[in-house]
């Protein structure tokens, strides 16, 4: 039954995959970061003409955001 | 899964429901009636688990369609404003995370470890009534409402919906809850640091460790968020570890061996360095491992929890239930729900409801998942605090959480004291837990962290690694409450100091300008002087601090809770849709007998212990016979004593006098929504999906 082991394995990884991605995604906007990718794809298909930031620049932009004084964002108290 | 949230009306479904009611009502019968037998931490957690479904299946859903009347072809902001920023339309689960991860913080922990003090039954019938009818209800209807108005601030709705006056008094509501907050979280921090070396270092540890973090995220691998935590947690176990050693060491010990009015000191310091600095440099960091910690600290100790089912210590019902405890004072009512605050209604959510997470929610009908799902989930972070204050030996609860001015400063008479509270204990076993957890001794450690902490190690240690781990625990414990109320301080001075500024700006222009150094210091500064003063009158205050500072912060916390539920009844009268305001009206009702009782009482109760003028009126008295009375030294610590007291007796009027000039503006509106034949509801115009939400 080799066969049918290597494809139960391979559904494994494929939930693993799955699991880590949106663990990762979820861990990030905990912390202020939304998902990357989800930019890119929006700028692309609504603002092609627009430029738009590396993953560096977009990490950045976020985290100034997240702590801006002025928008009065409250976290974590009780 | 689809069953417990679906709508399905199967047989099945039936049966099902009708065990997990059967079950919960089991485990409550048990938790709630045996007297003498310790109970088992297991019912308590089948009891709130259950009701928590029920609630979430019957409950929320009846508010959802019905009395909201949540309409999932609307378009959220998230689809509306899409930017792939502050926009975003997030899937439900990464949003609940986000959502739960900005609401959890030190409240819950702290809050029901105090209510302890009168048995674990009372606070935990509250925590688990208090969430249903009153918390989650809160939460989920100011998403509700944010979500149909742009992800507008609970300040800004209150403007809009009821008016500029009502909406300045929420505003100085929401300034003087965020210096409380600070003062009494920070106060937490400073008690349980308080002669503990390992503590100390290991909290001081976290800043180096966050700057390390900081320029590693900055300029050697940018974002990488992943690699920097990992990093920094690393760091930090082995700062945890190292500071065994620390504590061991007489000479590295001395330095870490601080009093109160010093850390207080230093707290201060770090909280006016960290809102002035580059965000990426010190908070950031610290923001990050706080929040993984918060959250794998917090599942970790569900999962000990579960597997390790301890035993409850503490009676179902103290004597204590009469408002002569030494923990906090005040009576049942209405100081029990003041102290328990957070864990089942926190008026604090209603800023954060309406802060990100409406701007992400990709469908209205993923409203009661989050909204009212994350905090039922805080209220099970509650209900855990209080099992781990609960598998104490009481005497020991008591001996931590009972000022030196209460049980003295030696294991002996602690010993005795508490022993004559009915709680027996024997210096020994102080000793004892004093020498598990790694502390030199463990009296009079209140504020809530310590207890939690020592709860905690109780249950993880004999999960993983047994007594020989259980200092480093006890250690880990209180790193993980320092380092994430440590971020809310810092977090929190910057938001202070941008309310001061939109304060003090609307007479001086120029200081809102908050680009500028100047300013930036200036308000800063003002933000810890402001609850720095708090701070520092808590950690000399000689009868612990918490005793005062904390039913102040849960007034406050309540009122501004209160504040929130009236703008929902507004909202839902102006809506039309006041057949069903009672959802909104009977925990708003409740706040408001709730706070105003108790600001009155702190103010004029003829109780020095509760009321603050009869303290001051004793100080007084005795100041003026030459007297010097306990807990003062000194004529001048007198006059201090009283000058506080004066100071907190404003503060508790003011908490009153908002919430009751928020109940009056609330009835004008209602009055003429009344009058009124249409719906008058300031929410955005009604936008349909043209394709529908992408809603699970």
């Amino acid at each position: 039954m080799p066969d049918l082991l290597s494809i139960k394995f391979a559904e494994w990884k494929e939930h693993g995959k799955t699991v880590k991605t949106w663990s990762v995604r979820a861990a990030r906007l905990m912390i202020g970061v939304p998902d990357y990718d989800t930019y890119v794809q929006h700028r692309r298909t609504n603002h092609p003409e627009l430029p738009i930031m590396t993953y560096e620049e977009f990490f950045v932009e976020r985290q100034e955001a997240r702590y801006a004084v002025g928008k009065g964002r409250f976290r974590g108290c009780c | 899964m689809s069953a417990l949230v679906g709508n399905g009306n199967g047989i099945q479904t039936k049966l099902l429901w009708g065990a997990i009611a059967a079950l919960g009502a089991v485990s409550l019968g048990i938790v709630a009636l045996s007297r003498g037998e310790p109970v088992n931490a297991a019912w308590l957690v089948i009891a709130a688990v259950c009701i928590y479904f029920i609630a979430y299946r019957y409950y929320a859903l009846f508010i959802a369609n019905k009395v909201l009347g949540i309409n999932p072809a609307r378009l959220t902001p998230a689809i509306r404003h899409n930017d792939g920023l502050d926009y975003v339309p997030t899937n439900r689960y990464v949003l609940f995370g986000h959502h739960f991860a900005a609401i959890a913080g030190a409240g819950p922990l702290v809050g029901p470890v105090l209510a302890a003090q009168m048995g674990y039954l009372p606070g935990t019938l509250w925590i688990l009534a208090g969430v249903v009818v009153a918390g989650a209800v809160q939460d989920m209807t100011v998403l509700f409402l944010s979500t149909r108005r742009d992800g507008h601030s609970l300040g800004d709705m209150v403007r809009a919906e009821m008016g500029p006056v009502a909406g300045t008094i929420a505003g100085i509501g929401i300034l003087l809850i965020c210096i409380i907050i600070l003062a009494v979280l920070a106060l937490v921090v400073v008690q349980a640091l308080v002669g503990s070396p390992w503590g100390t270092f290991t909290v001081f540890c976290t800043l180096p460790i966050a700057l390390i973090m900081g320029v590693y995220g900055r300029f050697i691998r940018r974002g990488r968020v992943g690699e920097m935590s990992l990093i920094g947690f690393v760091l930090l176990l082995a700062a945890l570890i190292y500071g065994q050693t620390v504590s061991q060491t007489p000479e590295l010990a001395a330095y870490f061996n601080l009093s109160g009015p010093t850390l207080a000191l230093i707290i201060i310091g770090y909280g006016f360095v960290a809102s002035v600095l580059p965000v990426w440099l010190l908070l950031a960091p610290r923001d990050y491992l706080s929040t993984f910690m918060k959250i794998g600290v917090i599942t970790l100790l569900a999962i000990a929890i579960i597997i390790v089912r301890p035993d409850l210590q503490m009676p179902a019902v103290t004597k204590f239930i009469d408002g002569t405890g030494p923990v906090w004072a005040g009576s049942l009512f209405p100081f029990l729900f003041i102290t328990i605050a957070c864990g089942s209604v926190s008026g604090w959510h209603s800023l954060i409801a309406s802060g990100t997470t409406p701007k992400m929610i990709e469908s209205e009908s993923q409203i009661p998942f989050i909204g009212y799902g994350a905090m039922l989930m805080e209220s099970f972070v509650a209900i855990m605090a209080m099992i781990s204050a609960s598998v104490l030996h009481p005497g020991v609860y008591f001996a931590m959480n009972s000022a030196a001015g209460i049980i003295g400063t030696t294991a002996v008479q602690a010993a005795q004291t508490v022993s004559n509270m009915g709680f027996v204990v024997t210096p020994d076993q102080l000793t004892q837990v004093a020498h598990d957890v790694g502390e030199i001794s463990i009296l009079s450690r209140t504020g809530g962290a310590p207890t939690l902490a020592v709860g905690m190690s109780q249950i993880l240690s004999s999960l993983f690694g047994g007594q020989a781990l259980a200092g480093i625990w006890y250690h880990f414990a209180i790193l993980f409450e320092a380092l994430f109320i440590l971020t809310t301080v810092d977090a929190g001075t910057r938001v202070c100091r941008f309310m001061i500024q939109d304060l003090v700006g609307n007479a001086i222009p120029a200081f809102k300008e908050t680009k500028s150094w100047a300013n930036n210091l200036i308000g800063s500064a003002l933000a810890c002087v402001l609850w720095g003063y708090f701070l520092y009158q808590g950690v000399i205050d000689p009868l612990g601090g918490i005793w005062t500072m904390w039913p102040l912060f849960g007034t406050s916390n309540q009122m501004l809770a209160a504040i929130a539920l009236v703008l929902c009844t507004v909202v839902l009268f102006k809506m039309k849709h006041e057949r069903f305001a009672w959802v909104t009206v009977v925990p708003a009702t409740w706040l408001v007998v709730c706070t105003v009782t108790a600001g009155v009482e702190k103010v004029f109760h003829p109780n020095p212990a509760i009321g603050f003028l009869a303290h001051a009126a004793r100080m007084s008295n005795a100041i003026a016979a030459g007297q010097v009375l306990a807990p003062a030294h000194s004529l001048s610590e007198m006059s201090r004593l009283v000058f506080n007291d004066y100071v907190d007796a404003t503060l508790a009027a003011l908490f009153a006098a908002v919430v009751v000039s928020m109940v009056v503006y609330g009835f004008l509106d209602i009055r003429k929504a009344l009058g009124t034949p249409k719906a008058t509801a300031m929410e955005v115009e009604f936008a349909g999906a043209a394709v529908g939400g992408r809603n699970a």
